[in-house]
C-alpha cells in the first residue's frame, strides 16, 4: 500500500541548524495495517508524515502509494488518496464556514459549480449523527463556534468522507482533554475499522500505541529502530517498549512526555 | 439645508455610492473572502473605465460592459499569476500591476483625459428607455436604475457563486489554505479564479462611473482602494462576519452608500473635497486598529501601572 525506499531529508542544509530529519528510511505498510508510531521529540515522526503527504519533497529516495510513484506529486494532488489530522484541532477546518460547507468542500462530490443538494445534506446529517455530539442539528453554524474536540471529530469525518487510501493521524488527540481524547480515539477506531482504512498514527501515549492497531514502529534519529506486528506485538508491555528503546538507541528514554504517559 | 436639497443629496450619494459599491463588492470577494489585499484595484478601476469609454465612444455602449469586465479579469489574472506562480509577494504583485496599468491606461485612452459628452452611454440608453415607459416619475431615476441593476446582479452572482463548490473553495482559501490543500484543491487556482472575478467587478465599477461622469481622467482611480475598503468596513458594522453571504454583500453596498452620504454632508458643511482620501484612510485605520487596541488595552494598563519601568 505504502512503500518508502531509502528516503532522506535534511533541513537547513549547510547551516548551523542542519538537521538530518529522515535518514535513509525504508518502510513498507501493508493494506489494512493500522500502525502506531512512537519516538522521542525530534525523532522524525512528523517529518515522516510530511514526506508521505507531500508537504515538502524529499532529498532522495522514492515513495510509492498503492503501487504508484508519488515522490514528486504535489501535496494537493496526493490529498486525494491521503487523509490527515494534526494535533491542532484548528488546522483541519475553515472556522468562518458552516459545518455543512466544510463537509461539502471535503466530500469533493459534484462539479465546481454545483452546490449542496438536499441528498448530500441528509448524508452529512447521518454521518454527523455517528459522532454523537449533536452536530447534526448545527449544520449551518460556523465551525469556529465548536469546541476543539468537536472540531477534531469533524476533521476526522471530513478526512474519511471519501475513504482515503491512507489516513495519517499526527497526535490528533494530544491537545484534547482526556475524556474528549478518549472519545475521538474511539471514533477513530470505529471509522478505521468500518472503512478498513490503512492508517498511521503518531502518539505519545505508549499504552494506546500498543492497544490500537496491529503494528507499532519506533523511530529515532530519522530511522525506524523497532518494528513489531501482530502476534509478536500481542504480549508487549510499555516496559518492553522502553527497554527496546534503550537497546535501540543506547540510552534511556529521556522524554518527559513519554514517561508521564507510560501508565 | 432644506428637504428638497437633502433629497437631491441622498439621490446623488446613492447614485455614486451604488457605482462605488461594485468596487466594494469586489473587495468583499478579494479582501473578506480570499484574504488578499489587492493593491491593483486603483489601476484596474481606471482600466475598466478606459476600455469601457473607448468602446462606448466607438458606438457600442452595451458592449462596453463586457469589454471592461474582460479587461478587469485580465488584470486580475496577471496579479494572481505574479503572486501564485512567480514568487512575487502578494502586496508587491498588486503594486507592480497597478503601476504598469498607468501606462496601459494611457495607451488605451490615447491621452490623459477622455470626454463622453456626446457619447451615448449605458446611462443615456437607460434614460431613453425610461422615457419610453411614459411614467414621468421614473425619468430622473435613470442613473439610480443602472447602479441598482448592476449592484443587484453582482450580489445575486456572489450569493449563488459563493455557495458552489468553487465558491466554497475560494472562501476556504482565505480561511484556512491548508484545509483547501487537504481537500485536494490547489489554493493557487482558487486565488486565481477569485482575483479574476473580483477585478472584473472593479473594472465594471470604473466603466460605469466613467460613463456616469461622462469623462475619465487617468488619475480618476487613485485612492479608490482605500475609499472602498472604508465602505466595506463600515458595511461590516451592519452585517458582520457571522451573517450569511447575501446579507454581508448587502452590508458592503449599504456601507458604500452611507460613506458617500456622509461625505456629501461633510462637503455641504464646508469640508474641502480634497479631504476625502484622508478621511477614508482614517476610517480604514480606525476600524482595523480599534479592535486590536482594545485587546492590547489591559496589557497597556498593567504596564502603565508598573510606573515608568522602561524594562516592563
Amino acid at each position: 500500500m505504502l512503500k518508502l525506499e531509502h528516503v532522506s531529508k535534511t533541513f537547513n542544509p549547510g547551516t548551523q541548524d542542519e538537521k538530518l530529519a529522515l535518514n535513509d528510511l525504508s518502510l513498507h505498510v501493508e493494506r489494512g495495517d493500522f500502525m502506531t508510531i512512537i519516538g522521542a521529540n525530534g525523532a522524525g515522526k512528523s517529518t515522516l508524515f510530511n514526506a508521505i503527504a507531500g508537504s515538502f519533497y524529499t532529498d532522495s529516495g522514492s515513495i510509492f502509494l498503492d503501487g504508484k510513484d508519488v515522490t514528486m506529486e504535489p501535496e494537493h494532488r496526493r490529498a486525494r488518496s491521503i487523509g490527515r489530522l494534526f494535533q491542532d484541532p484548528m488546522l483541519g477546518t475553515a472556522p468562518g464556514m458552516s459545518i455543512e460547507e466544510n463537509l461539502a468542500l471535503s466530500s469533493g462530490k459534484g462539479g465546481w459549480l454545483s452546490s449542496i443538494s438536499a441528498k448530500e445534506r441528509r448524508m452529512f446529517q447521518d454521518k454527523l449523527a455517528l459522532l454523537d455530539m449533536g452536530l447534526e442539528d448545527r449544520m449551518r453554524q460556523p465551525v469556529g463556534l465548536l469546541s476543539g474536540g468537536q472540531r477534531q471529530a469533524l476533521t476526522l469525518l471530513m478526512a474519511t468522507m471519501n475513504p482515503p487510501k491512507l489516513l495519517l493521524l499526527d497526535e490528533h488527540t494530544a491537545a484534547l482533554d482526556p475524556a474528549t481524547a478518549e472519545k475521538v480515539l474511539e471514533l477513530t477506531r470505529n471509522i478505521v475499522e468500518r472503512n478498513r482504512l490503512t492508517c498511521l498514527m503518531i502518539t505519545h501515549n505508549m499504552q494506546s500505541a500498543l492497544e490500537l492497531g496491529n503494528r507499532t514502529i519506533m523511530m529515532n534519529h530519522g530511522q525506524v529502530v523497532f518494528d513489531v506486528r501482530d502476534a509478536a506485538r500481542k504480549g508487549l508491555t510499555v516496559q518492553n517498549l522502553l527497554d527496546r528503546f534503550r537497546e535501540a538507541s543506547g540510552k534511556a528514554l529521556d522524554n518527559d512526555r513519554m514517561l508521564l504517559t507510560e501508565q | 439645508m432644506d428637504i428638497s436639497k437633502f433629497l437631491t443629496l441622498v439621490q446623488s450619494s446613492s447614485e455614486i455610492g451604488l457605482l462605488y459599491a461594485l468596487t466594494v463588492l469586489s473587495l468583499f470577494l478579494s479582501y473578506s473572502m480570499l484574504n488578499v489585499c489587492d493593491l491593483s484595484t486603483d489601476g484596474c478601476w481606471t482600466f475598466g473605465g478606459a476600455v469601457g469609454a473607448v468602446v462606448a465612444i466607438a458606438g457600442h455602449p452595451w458592449l462596453s460592459i463586457p469589454a471592461a469586465m474582460l479587461a478587469g479579469m485580465l488584470s486580475g489574472f496577471v496579479t494572481a499569476v505574479l503572486q501564485t506562480r512567480m514568487g512575487v509577494n502578494s502586496l508587491l504583485a498588486g503594486i507592480v500591476v497597478n503601476t504598469a496599468l498607468y501606462s496601459v491606461n494611457i495607451s488605451v485612452m490615447g491621452k490623459a483625459q477622455l470626454s463622453m459628452n456626446k457619447t451615448s452611454t449605458v446611462f443615456t440608453m437607460m434614460k431613453e428607455a425610461l422615457q419610453n415607459t411614459g411614467i414621468p416619475v421614473l425619468y430622473p431615476l435613470y442613473n439610480l436604475f443602472v447602479g441598482l441593476i448592476a449592484v443587484l446582479a453582482v450580489i445575486l452572482f456572489l450569493s449563488l457563486f459563493l455557495r458552489t463548490r468553487l465558491g466554497l473553495a475560494i472562501r476556504a482559501t482565505g480561511n484556512n489554505p491548508d484545509m483547501v490543500r487537504s481537500s485536494s484543491i490547489n489554493p493557487k487556482n482558487t486565488t486565481l479564479v477569485g482575483l479574476c472575478i473580483s477585478n472584473a467587478f472593479t473594472a465594471l465599477s470604473g466603466c460605469l462611473f466613467a460613463q456616469y461622469q461622462k469623462s475619465l481622467d487617468i488619475n480618476a482611480g487613485s485612492g479608490i482602494l482605500t475609499v472602498a475598503l472604508a465602505s466595506l468596513l463600515i458595511g461590516g458594522v451592519f452585517f458582520g462576519i457571522r451573517r450569511r453571504i447575501p446579507l454581508r454583500a448587502l452590508g458592503a453596498v449599504i456601507g458604500a452608500v452611507i460613506f458617500r452620504l456622509v461625505y456629501g454632508i461633510a462637503l455641504r458643511l464646508q469640508m474641502p473635497s480634497h479631504m476625502l482620501k484622508a478621511v477614508s484612510s482614517a476610517i480604514v485605520v480606525l476600524t482595523i486598529s480599534i479592535p486590536y487596541l482594545k485587546k492590547q488595552w489591559p496589557m497597556l494598563q498593567r504596564r502603565l501601572s508598573k510606573g515608568g519601568n522602561g524594562h516592563a
